[in-house]
C-alpha cells in the first residue's frame, strides 16, 4: 500500500458505495415514472444468487451480471404485472417481492453455500493508476465501477436532456396528462419498473460476483432498503444519489476499517456494524423534515395506481 | 376475443373472502409446479409438504405453536395496516420483546414468584413498543419514512441480541455457544398439552386476536383509524389525531411483537440466542394480508403459514429441500393474494367490441 491508508479507504468506499449507485439510479427511473417499487432488497437478493449461480457455472463473470440483470428485469415484471396490470397496492407488492426474494435467493442459494468464485481483476488505466492518493481509487477499479459511472452519465443525459426521458417525468408527474396527450403511460411504467429491477439485479450480483466473491444467505443484508432511502435523501436527483452512495460507502468502510484496527478500542463490533442503518435513520429524519422539499421533489404520482378509463 | 378489466359497479363482497381462498388454491398448484420442477415427484410433494406434518396430536401442536407468534404479530399489524401506517419493522420489535422478556428471567434467576412470567410479557410488550416508537417518534416529528425507519431497525435488533449473547449475556457454561443460560421453570410459560410444546403464549394469542376484534370492529378509536386509513381526507376533516393514529398504529404492532418474542424464548427455546428470530416479523405481515386485516381472517392465515414453516421442515428432512422453500411459498401466498384481488373491484369481460 504504496499510497497509504487514504488511499485503501478511497479505494474501498468507491468499491462500497458503487452497489447503492446501481440499484439507487435504477429506483430513481423506477419512481421518476410514478412507480413506488419497494422490492429492491428482495430483486437483490435474486440477483445476487442468479449472478453467483451462472458466473460459477459459465466460469465467466460478465455472464453472471447479464444473467443477475435478467433475472432482475423478470422479478421486477412479475411486480409490474401485479400493480400496474392488475392495480394492486405497491406498497404491498414490493414487500412481497423482497420478501419472495430474499427466500427464494436462500432457497436456490443452498447449493452454492461452499463455492468460491476466482477473484475478478480490476482494469487498470496506465499512467493515470500512479497518480498519489486519488489514482488506484479511480483509474483502478472494477469495469462494474466505470459502468456505474456511465450509468449514471447515461441517465442523467436521459432524464433531463432527451425527449422520452422528459415524457418518463410527466408519466410520473401527471399520468392522466401524459395519457390524454397520447403517451401510453402504462407501457413506460412497465419499463422504467423493469429497468430499476435489471439495475437491482446488476447490483445484487456486483456484491456476490465482483466485491465478496461468495455467495452467503442474507448477504444483501440491507443494501436494497439502504438504496430505496438514498432515493429520498437525495430528493430524486441522480447527482445526489452519486453524493449519498459515497457516503453510504464511506460509512461502511470507516466502521470495517476500525473493527479491523482497532481491537484496542474494547468498541463491540455489533456496534460499529449498525452504523450504516443508524446512518440511514438519521439522513433520512434530516432530509424528510423538510416536508415541502420532499413534496416539491417527489414524483407527484408516486405509488399511486392509474387507469385508463373514463 | 381478448379478456379484458372491467370495473365492477361495487367491490364485491364474495370476492373480498374468496380472494384468500383463490391464493391457497394457487399456491398449492404453485407448489406442485416447484416440487415438479426440481424433479420430485409432485404428489409425494404435496403428502410431505402440507399433509405430514398434521398426521398426529403432537403435529397439531406443533402446528398451534408455530401459528401462535404469527397471530400475535398479525394482530398487531392489522391494527396499523387499516390506517396505513406501515410498520415493516415487526421483527425487530419481536426480538427487542424477547430480549426485554429474556433479560428479566435472566436478572429474576431462581425466583418463584407466580408474578414473574406476567412480569415477562408486560417486559416483552414495552420491550417491542419502545423499538417502534421509535419510528412513530421519527414519523410524527420528523415526517421520516415509516417503512424505512422501521426496518433499519430490524437490522439493528439482530446486532443488538448477537452482542449480547456473545458478549455479557453469555451463558459462561456454554461452551463459549452464543446463547444465555436456559431459563428456570418459573419463567418459563407452561405447558398447555402434555406430552407436547404448546404453551400458555397460545392463550394470549387468542386473546390478542378478541382484543383486536373488538378494537378494530367495535370501538370509535378503531373506526378513527379505520377512517385515516381509507380516507384520509375524511379523517383530518373531521379532527382526528392523524398523530395518535400513527402512534396507536405502531404502538400495538410493536407490543404485540414483543410478546411473540417474549413467548418463544420462554416458550420452545427456553434461553435467548441469535436465532431467536425465525423470520415470524415478516411472515406475520403476509399472514396480516391473507386474513383481510380481520382478526378472524388473522386466526386462519396464521394457521395456514404455520402449516407452510412445518411443511418446510418436512421438505428438509424427506425431502432433502432447503427448509427456506417455505419463504418461497410464503411469497408466493402473497404475490396469489395480491393478484386475486383485482377481481374484488373488477371482473373479467370476454367481448371483442370496443365499448
Amino acid at each position: 500500500m504504496e499510497d497509504g491508508i487514504l488511499g485503501s479507504i478511497l479505494v474501498a468506499t468507491i468499491v462500497a458505495g458503487t452497489p447503492l449507485i446501481i440499484a439507487a439510479l435504477g429506483e430513481l427511473v423506477t419512481e421518476k415514472s410514478g412507480v413506488l417499487n419497494l422490492g429492491t432488497e428482495g430483486i437483490m437478493a435474486v440477483g445476487a444468487i442468479a449472478g453467483f449461480a451462472v458466473a460459477h457455472q459459465a466460469g465467466s463473470a460478465s455472464l453472471g451480471a447479464l444473467a443477475a440483470i435478467a433475472a432482475g428485469a423478470l422479478m421486477s415484471l412479475v411486480f409490474a404485472f401485479l400493480t400496474l396490470t392488475l392495480m394492486a397496492n405497491q406498497v404491498a407488492s414490493g414487500l412481497a417481492l423482497s420478501i419472495f426474494g430474499v427466500g427464494l435467493s436462500a432457497f436456490i442459494g443452498k447449493a452454492y453455500e461452499s463455492v468460491t468464485l476466482p477473484v475478478v481483476p480490476t482494469l487498470r488505466i496506465p499512467y493515470l493508476a500512479d497518480i498519489p492518493v486519488i489514482g488506484r481509487a479511480i483509474f483502478d477499479q472494477q469495469a462494474l465501477v466505470y459502468i456505474s459511472w456511465a450509468l449514471f452519465a447515461g441517465i442523467v443525459w436521459y432524464l433531463y436532456r432527451t425527449r422520452p426521458g422528459l415524457v418518463l417525468r410527466a408519466v410520473g408527474e401527471s399520468p392522466a396528462s401524459a395519457h390524454s396527450i397520447g403517451y401510453p403511460v402504462i407501457r413506460i411504467r412497465y419499463l422504467a419498473t423493469m429497468f430499476g429491477g435489471a439495475m437491482a439485479g446488476l447490483s445484487g450480483a456486483f456484491l456476490s460476483v465482483f466485491y465478496t466473491p461468495l455467495w452467503v444467505e442474507g448477504m444483501v443484508s440491507g443494501r436494497g432498503w439502504i438504496a430505496l432511502a438514498l432515493v429520498v435523501f437525495a430528493t430524486w436527483r441522480p447527482v445526489r444519489v452519486l453524493v449519498g452512495a459515497y457516503l453510504f460507502g464511506g460509512v461502511m468502510i470507516a466502521q470495517l476499517f476500525v473493527q479491523g484496527s482497532g481491537a484496542q478500542l474494547e468498541i463491540p463490533s455489533q456496534f460499529l456494524s449498525s452504523l450504516p442503518y443508524w446512518a440511514t435513520i438519521i439522513v433520512l429524519v434530516v432530509i424528510s423534515r423538510n416536508v415541502t422539499t420532499i413534496r416539491l421533489n417527489s414524483p407527484a404520482s408516486l405509488g399511486q395506481p392509474y387507469r385508463a378509463d373514463g | 376475443m381478448l379478456p379484458r378489466l372491467e370495473a365492477r359497479p361495487e367491490p364485491s363482497h364474495a370476492m373480498r373472502y374468496a380472494a384468500p381462498l383463490l391464493a391457497v388454491v394457487l399456491t398449492l398448484v404453485g407448489g406442485l409446479v416447484i416440487f415438479a420442477t426440481l424433479g420430485k415427484n409432485p404428489i409425494e410433494g404435496f403428502r410431505v409438504f402440507f399433509l405430514s406434518p398434521l398426521k398426529d396430536a403432537y403435529g397439531i401442536a406443533e402446528l398451534l405453536l408455530k401459528a401462535t407468534p404469527l397471530m400475535l404479530i398479525a394482530v398487531g399489524l392489522a391494527v396499523g395496516f387499516r390506517a396505513n401506517v406501515w410498520n415493516i419493522g415487526a421483527e425487530g420489535q419481536y426480538i427487542v420483546g424477547a430480549i426485554a422478556g429474556g433479560g428479566i428471567a435472566l436478572y429474576f434467576e431462581g425466583s418463584t414468584n407466580l408474578l414473574l412470567l406476567p412480569l415477562m410479557v408486560v417486559g416483552g410488550a414495552i420491550g417491542g413498543a419502545l423499538w417502534a416508537s421509535i419510528a412513530a417518534v421519527l414519523k410524527t416529528r420528523f415526517n421520516a419514512n415509516e417503512i424505512l425507519v422501521s426496518l433499519m431497525l430490524v437490522y439493528i435488533a439482530q446486532l443488538g441480541v448477537s452482542w449480547l449473547v456473545h458478549g455479557p449475556w453469555k451463558d459462561p457454561q456454554g461452551f463459549n455457544f452464543p446463547q444465555t443460560k436456559m431459563f428456570h421453570d418459573a419463567a418459563l410459560l407452561p405447558i398447555l398439552v402434555d406430552g407436547t410444546r404448546l404453551n400458555a403464549a397460545f392463550l394470549l394469542a387468542l386473546s390478542a386476536l378478541a382484543a383486536g376484534y373488538v378494537f378494530m370492529q367495535r370501538s370509535f378509536p378503531g373506526f378513527q383509524m379505520q377512517v385515516a386509513g381509507q380516507a384520509d381526507a375524511a379523517a383530518r376533516y373531521a379532527g382526528f389525531s392523524a398523530t395518535r393514529t400513527i402512534w396507536t398504529g405502531l404502538l400495538a404492532g410493536g407490543a404485540m411483537a414483543g410478546i411473540a418474542g417474549m413467548g418463544e424464548v420462554s416458550g420452545p427455546m427456553g434461553q435467548l440466542t441469535e436465532h431467536v428470530s425465525n423470520n415470524y416479523g415478516f411472515a406475520a405481515i403476509i399472514v396480516a394480508f391473507v386474513g383481510r386485516l380481520n382478526p378472524i381472517g388473522i386466526f386462519f392465515a396464521s394457521l395456514l403459514m404455520a402449516l407452510l414453516y412445518l411443511g418446510g421442515e418436512q421438505a428438509q428432512q424427506y425431502m432433502n429441500l432447503p427448509s427456506s422453500i417455505s419463504k418461497v411459498f410464503q411469497g408466493m401466498l402473497l404475490f396469489f393474494l395480491l393478484g386475486a384481488d383485482v377481481f374484488v373491484n373488477y371482473r373479467l369481460r370476454f367481448s371483442s367490441s370496443k365499448r
